[in-house]
């Protein structure tokens, strides 16, 4: 065991010891040191600079302009898509007996499920004390946002008469009939609903002391005034962080439940009905895994241009990036397994139509979605084993790429397959999209991207006061000669 | 104002800018740390501290209260679970209130009937109208609503905020404290302050001192 305690130690890694970690050299693990979070030796003021320059910068890069504009035009796009709905008829879409659920539903659980990694960035792994989630944890919540308002547009435009939307709400008709509350989709309102004014109000409080930064920051009175009215007079104070602190942890603790209880009551829209192929218990955990799998490989997607454009690399570094590419490993393996859960269940239950549903999903007319699926979900990840692959650009790109790519077809195969072969056969039928569907999903990817791009431009895309906090010369201890016998104060506010 | 420029007898007090309190700044936030401790033994009440983020151990420092935002919480959890669960029983779980109306007959069904709309109890598969099971999801997102409501409204609230106005603003020093300095702020509305005796404490704390005026 001791043979070689004379020769000399390799050299500890960059940024260990404290040395300057340059761009991308914090993917190292090394048992004597840790990684730095942040590298370029950033202090306080730099990490304010850095993060405010972006939305100070009197032009942003010419690559947001073009981005803007792509994004702004499919908006109008959905404008226009949602217009012609409403004014001829949910028969403009695709959807036709026996698939009534298709596109719209399919892109409704993708954008849902996007939004998830948002959640388990900013929720759970501040429960698990995950300190590199601070660099990416405000656009990712941001994305979380912009993806449930795509995800809520769509219910609310499938439903044929938009007139009557109210009806998704504990309103009464005019007969005084309620909506029927033991019904999932009633479930799935709440649920959708509850998780974005969560999302909501938990991203704008961790906004709350960058706001006041840039507040404090600004040199035009315009800014200085609107700046200054949305962070509420936030002034750093000790007693105010105290409660801050105390009500994000109460928050993070709310939505860690609430992330994993969205994703399962959307599956349960599936899994309570008697469809083969819907009607499993597998969903919940399945369809949570899923939706953290593709809201991961969507903020890798957002991200990497992100920090190179606005020159955050030093702020969302490569190991950042490295990590999420392990969750998504870990989730796609997930994703993988349980498709084949699915299989074997189909086979070892001895249910002679759920057999068929699976059987048919593989090699009948939709075999060539399932096995895009298959690829993009269970293959591409796998490159994420070695190390290389997960710390190249390129690579994490085109796999995210294929990632959202696959969990879109993950969504289309559970809805159309199962609902296109349904009991009777003389109902099967082969569904198609039409234009207006392709356009209207396309169409809520600009309005995302739009919502995206708005807020890389004006609001601080790196939470500043949370970088600062986990920075590490600022956890050493204040006191050699210790903190002793803390006086009783009397203290009037709490 | 006229061309007499002599000093009128009845002004008011000259009144110079008015004395708001002291504010010390340091650079790191150990030292602010320490000094916290000291503010804190001198018994002040109304003073603070304001760092660009929480900085760990100051609340022992400062000998602050855990908050009672948590109680506030529960208390809204508790309202939201019940609530939901009341919103469904009454609309799927009973048709009392409105039939019981309708068959009193006046003034009172009359006023009352369209903000006391009836239940409407489905009957699916023979299942009962109303069963904690099945109403456990709604339950759940209403209680999670409630307490994110409380958690967020209720820190602001006991924070104080919005306030748009605080004497620390009149500062220009201040517009660091959120980004790399660390201040403590001591409020002249304290009832231990004293003009004379707070700034030599204020001194003798090792950081840049301003006086704060409006």
């Amino acid at each position: 065991m001791s043979t070689s305690m004379s020769t000399t130690a390799p050299p500890l890694p960059p940024g260990a010891d404290g040395t300057i970690c340059g761009v991308d050299q914090n993917t190292w693990d090394d048992p004597r040191a840790r990684a730095p979070l942040i590298t370029g030796g950033l202090g306080y003021p730099e990490i304010t600079d850095t993060v405010c320059g972006v939305a100070e910068a009197p032009r942003p890069p010419r690559a947001w302009y073009i981005a803007f504009g792509v994004s702004a035009t499919l908006t109008a796009i959905l404008g226009c898509m949602i217009a012609y709905l409403f004014f001829t008829g949910v028969g403009v879409w695709g959807n036709t007996n026996p698939v009534f659920w298709a596109w719209d539903i399919v892109n409704f659980v993708w954008w849902v499920g996007i939004g998830h990694a948002g959640t388990l960035i900013s929720a759970i792994l501040f429960l698990f004390r995950q300190k590199w989630r601070t660099g990416i944890n405000r656009a990712a919540e941001a994305m979380t946002i912009f993806a449930v308002i795509c995800a809520g547009m769509f219910p609310g435009i499938h439903i044929g008469r938009v007139w009557m939307a109210y009806y998704l709400f504990p309103i009464p008709n005019q007969m005084d009939v309620w909506p029927q509350f033991r019904s999932p989709l009633m479930w799935d309102v709440f649920a959708v609903n509850t998780y974005l004014t969560v999302s909501a109000l938990f991203w704008y409080m961790g906004l709350l002391p960058d706001l006041a930064t840039m507040r404090d920051r600004a040199t035009s009175r315009v800014k200085q005034i609107a700046y200054g009215i949305f962070a509420l007079g936030w002034r750093g104070s000790n007693r105010g962080w105290h409660r801050y602190e105390r009500a994000y942890l109460i928050l993070a603790a709310l939505s860690t439940p609430l992330v994993l209880s969205v994703h399962s009551v959307v599956s349960f829209d599936f899994a309570t009905s008697q469809l083969p192929g819907w009607h499993t218990t597998i969903f919940p955990p399945y369809f949570v895994a899923g939706a953290i799998f593709s809201g991961f490989a969507m903020v890798v997607t957002l991200l990497v241009p992100v920090r190179a454009l606005f020159g955050l690399k030093h702020l969302i570094t490569m190991r950042h990036l490295e990590n999420m590419n392990k969750i998504i490993l870990v989730t796609g393996c997930m994703v993988g397994f349980a498709y084949g859960t699915e299989f074997f269940i189909a086979w070892y239950s001895g249910n002679p139509f759920e057999g068929f549903a699976f059987l048919a999903r593989a090699r009948a007319h939709y075999a060539w979605s399932y096995w895009t699926m298959i690829f993009c979900n269970v293959v591409a990840p796998q490159l994420f084993w070695f190390k290389s692959l997960r710390t190249s650009i390129p690579v994490m790109i085109v796999v995210a790429i294929f990632v959202n790519i696959g969990m879109w077809f993950e969504r289309f195969v559970i809805i159309v397959t199962s609902l296109s072969a349904d009991f009777l056969p003389a109902a099967w039928d082969y569904y198609s999209p039409t234009w207006v569907d392709m356009l209207t999903f396309l169409g809520s990817m600009g309005l995302f991207m739009t919502l995206f791009l708005l807020f890389c431009r004006y609001l601080p895309v790196v939470a500043i006061a949370e970088v600062k906090a986990v920075l590490p010369h600022h956890h050493h201890h204040p006191h050699p000669e210790g903190h002793g016998t803390p006086k009783p104060v009397s203290e009037v506010t709490t | 104002m006229s061309a007499s420029t002599t000093a009128p007898e009845t002004a008011p007090v000259a009144v110079g800018p008015q004395h708001l309190g002291v504010l010390i700044e340091f650079a790191d936030p150990d030292a602010l740390t320490r000094a916290a401790e000291k503010v804190r033994d001198a018994g002040f009440t109304k003073w603070d501290c304001h760092t660009p983020f929480p900085v760990h151990g100051l609340d022992k420092a400062m000998g602050i209260k855990p908050t009672i935002l948590p109680w506030i919480v529960f208390g809204a959890g508790a309202t939201g679970t019940l609530g939901g669960l009341i919103l469904q029983l009454y609309t799927n779980g009973i048709e009392l209130p409105f039939s019981m109306l309708q068959s009193t007959t006046g003034l009172v069904s009359e006023v009352l009937s369209p903000f006391l709309p009836s239940g409407y109890p489905y009957v699916v598969s023979g299942k009962p109208v109303f069963s904690v099971p099945a109403n456990i999801p709604i339950a759940f997102e209403t209680t999670v609503l409630l307490s994110a409501f409380a958690a967020f409204f209720g820190m602001l609230a006991l924070n104080g905020l919005p306030r748009f106005f605080h004497p620390v603003f009149a500062s220009e020093r201040f517009r660091r404290a959120t980004n790399d300095r660390f201040f403590i702020s001591i409020e002249a509305v304290d009832p231990k302050y004293d003009r004379k005796r707070t700034r030599e404490l204020a001194d003798s704390l090792g950081g840049t001192v301003d006086e704060l005026e409006a």
